[in-house]
């Protein structure tokens, strides 16, 4: 049934129906709404499970990542400076290959400090063997959690998932969800099966050394799981269109992308506003349309190469700047390594970091800009505050 | 916030699809904030900040030497104003509803705490939302007799204001 | 030998890992010297030296002749020997 509801509540209500057994994390601006009111769940039995409290995200991703080898469902949030404080066991959960599901209420890095959205938190961690999805609205961002720990924990896919949802933006916004029964969801999703679990009476140790004639292999390993994590994702998210009728199947999603000549490219809840731009656009006879990534971690690069053949312009929005590098942006280089045979012109266009707003003009600015070939830059820039 | 909140809750009572956000950041109670409300017949994608809105609510008038709260507003906009004195520089085709929200507050809630009383006001003003949604929503976030007070501030709000029209 | 997933395995113990044979230089007790005072057994990094019996004795599956029992020895009661083997 739909209700009108914050962001953070549809995410948490999502966790609840999940039914984590462990739930560890530190508070932190914009992710704390999810965390409060799971704790409050927990406090009030409505959610059966151990909310640890820790010092520090470091601590709360560690903990999950014993109570995901003892075999417990796990679940923690986190954003920005607390995610890149994390990092380390990011990396470990990932190499254990232990399926938790983590929610990133995307915002900035610092410095200088803000605490305002863009996606430069989870996109730093690319490499580290996380999947990564990307939700554009709340109803999307709750969904996604449902898959996203039935596909961790497949056992031919065994790797944990970051469920992205833009902070504020998404995470604060109150809006019209439909949240499913504790029935549908336990339908969906079944009991935790771990393939390897710490037991007193059969003693195992996880992530164990290992030295240069097999550490490659295990690499290998994981990056093999990642990659058949993309059947595995398109499996699980027909059962769940079967059963509540959203359509998340692909791991991008077009939008009027029929003839279009030029394609904007984004991710997240900046695919909202690009979609109402884009049919102001239509309605003026311009042909435009929009690829939505929805899996950053696997990166879809066949499914991107299909979805914009015969386009001739591609604009990447890029809430996120891999600084250093010619094109600007993360997205906008696997984009362009996805479709340089069919040479388009593609660009990356940076914007909206730190949480600066990004209006429909902004949208059709950049499709000009790509129509005219104008090189990978930022857009939005206050010229004014440079020298 | 609360009052945008409660605005899109009622709104989606209505059966339309609503969005509530604040302008984020500083959201501490009383501090100077702004928040935003959509109503749409359809699902809403757009997710930038309203810079031409149809009604304006201001909970402060000290806010009006400070921001330009008129900024954007439509031809033929509502802007509801917790105030009773005249409001200098309102733009032309810019419609006025003043209302002592603070008074009305303080007399039924006993607190200066205007979200509700004036949801009343706006409600009445531009028909956007009606006075049983806005009850119902009341009666959703508030309990027993603090729900029932609210409800009575916003009432009060809404009858002087159609008394007035 | 495949790979498990997560690198997980049953872990392993020091004790499985006798390296005693490491040693090349063997702790000798000269009993007529000791008085029991039991530095040796405080000192020994491997925590191999035990009071067995009357005197300390030397668990040579673990010992790796480091020889800091004879440098600590206050009586001068312990010497290294070379092992042959």
């Amino acid at each position: 049934m739909l209700q009108i509801t914050e962001g953070s509540h549809a995410v948490a209500e999502a966790v609840k129906l999940c039914r984590p057994q462990v739930v560890s994390a530190y508070p932190i601006t914009p992710q704390t709404h999810i965390v409060e009111r799971l704790a409050e769940m927990v406090a009030d039995g409505d959610l059966n499970g151990e909310y640890i409290c820790v010092e520090s995200e470091f601590s709360a991703l560690s903990s999950c990542v014993g109570a995901s080898a003892a075999g417990s469902r796990v679940y923690s949030a986190t954003t920005s400076q607390g995610l890149a404080f994390m990092a380390e066991v990011v990396f470990n959960a990932a190499g254990m290959r232990l399926p938790i599901v983590m929610t990133i209420a995307n915002r900035a890095l610092g410095a200088p400090l803000n605490i305002w959205n863009d996606q430069q938190d989870s996109i730093f961690l690319r490499d580290s063997g996380w999947m990564q999805i990307y939700g554009e609205d709340a109803q999307e961002a709750m969904d996604l959690h449902f898959i996203a720990y039935k596909l961790a924990e497949r056992h031919d896919v065994l790797l944990p998932c970051f469920v992205c949802l833009d902070g504020f933006i998404v995470s604060h916004t109150f809006e019209p969800v439909d949240i499913p029964s504790q029935k549908e969801i336990d339908e969906f999703l079944p009991a935790f099966n771990p393939l390897h679990r710490l037991d007193a009476k059969n003693p195992m140790s996880f992530g164990m050394y290992a030295t240069p004639d097999c550490y490659q292999e295990f690499r290998y390993e994981i990056n093999a799981a990642m990659i058949r994590a993309k059947a595995a994702y398109r499996e699980i998210a027909a059962e769940f269109k079967a059963k509540f009728g959203r359509d998340y199947t692909g791991l991008v999603e077009g939008y009027r992308l029929e003839d279009a000549e030029t394609a904007i490219v984004a991710m997240g809840s900046i695919c909202g506003t690009a979609k109402d731009a884009i049919d102001e656009m239509r309605d003026a006879g311009e042909k435009v349309g929009l690829l939505k990534i929805r899996s950053f971690r696997p990166f879809p690069s066949e499914e991107v190469r299909t979805a914009l053949k015969g386009v001739k312009n591609i604009a990447v929005i890029e809430k996120n700047i891999s600084i250093g590098s010619r094109m600007l942006g993360a997205v906008g280089l696997e984009v362009k390594d996805a479709v340089y045979k069919d040479s388009p012109n593609i660009f990356s266009y940076v914007g909206g970091l730190g949480g600066r707003d990004i209006r429909k003009r902004d949208i059709k600015q950049i499709v000009q800009w790509a129509k005219e070939g104008r090189n990978d830059c930022f857009f939005g820039l206050r010229e004014e505050l440079l020298k | 916030m609360t009052a945008a909140e409660l605005i899109a809750m009622a709104a989606f009572k209505s059966n339309v699809y609503s969005q509530a956000f604040p302008a984020f950041g500083v959201e501490r109670r009383g501090a100077p904030v702004q928040a935003f409300v959509r109503f749409d017949d359809r699902k809403i994608r757009l997710r930038s900040q309203i810079y031409e809105p149809d009604y304006i609510i201001v909970q402060d008038i000290t806010l009006l030497k400070d921001v330009n709260v008129f900024a954007g507003l439509k031809e033929g906009g509502i802007a509801v104003i917790n105030t009773e004195k005249d409001v200098e520089n309102a733009p032309a085709g810019v419609k006025i509803l003043k209302i002592n929200a603070t008074k009305i507050a303080l007399e039924v809630l006993g607190l200066p705490i205007e979200n509700t009383t004036l949801m009343g006001a706006f409600a009445a003003a531009t028909g956007e939302i009606s006075l049983d949604a806005l009850k119902a929503s009341l009666n959703e976030r508030f309990a027993g007799p603090l729900a029932e007070k609210n409800i009575r501030a916003a009432e009060t709000a809404y009858n002087i204001v159609k008394g007035e029209m | 030998m495949a790979l498990n997933v997560g690198a997980v395995a049953a872990p392993g113990h020091a004790r499985n890992n006798k390296t005693g044979s490491w040693r090349v230089f063997c702790p000798t007790l000269d009993t007529a010297k000791c008085n029991k005072c039991g530095t040796c057994a405080l000192i020994c990094p491997e925590v191999c030296i035990t009071l067995s019996g009357e005197f300390y004795s030397v668990d040579y599956d673990f010992c790796k002749g480091c020889g800091l029992c004879a440098e600590e020895c206050p009586k001068d009661a312990i010497t290294m020997k070379k092992e042959e083997k």
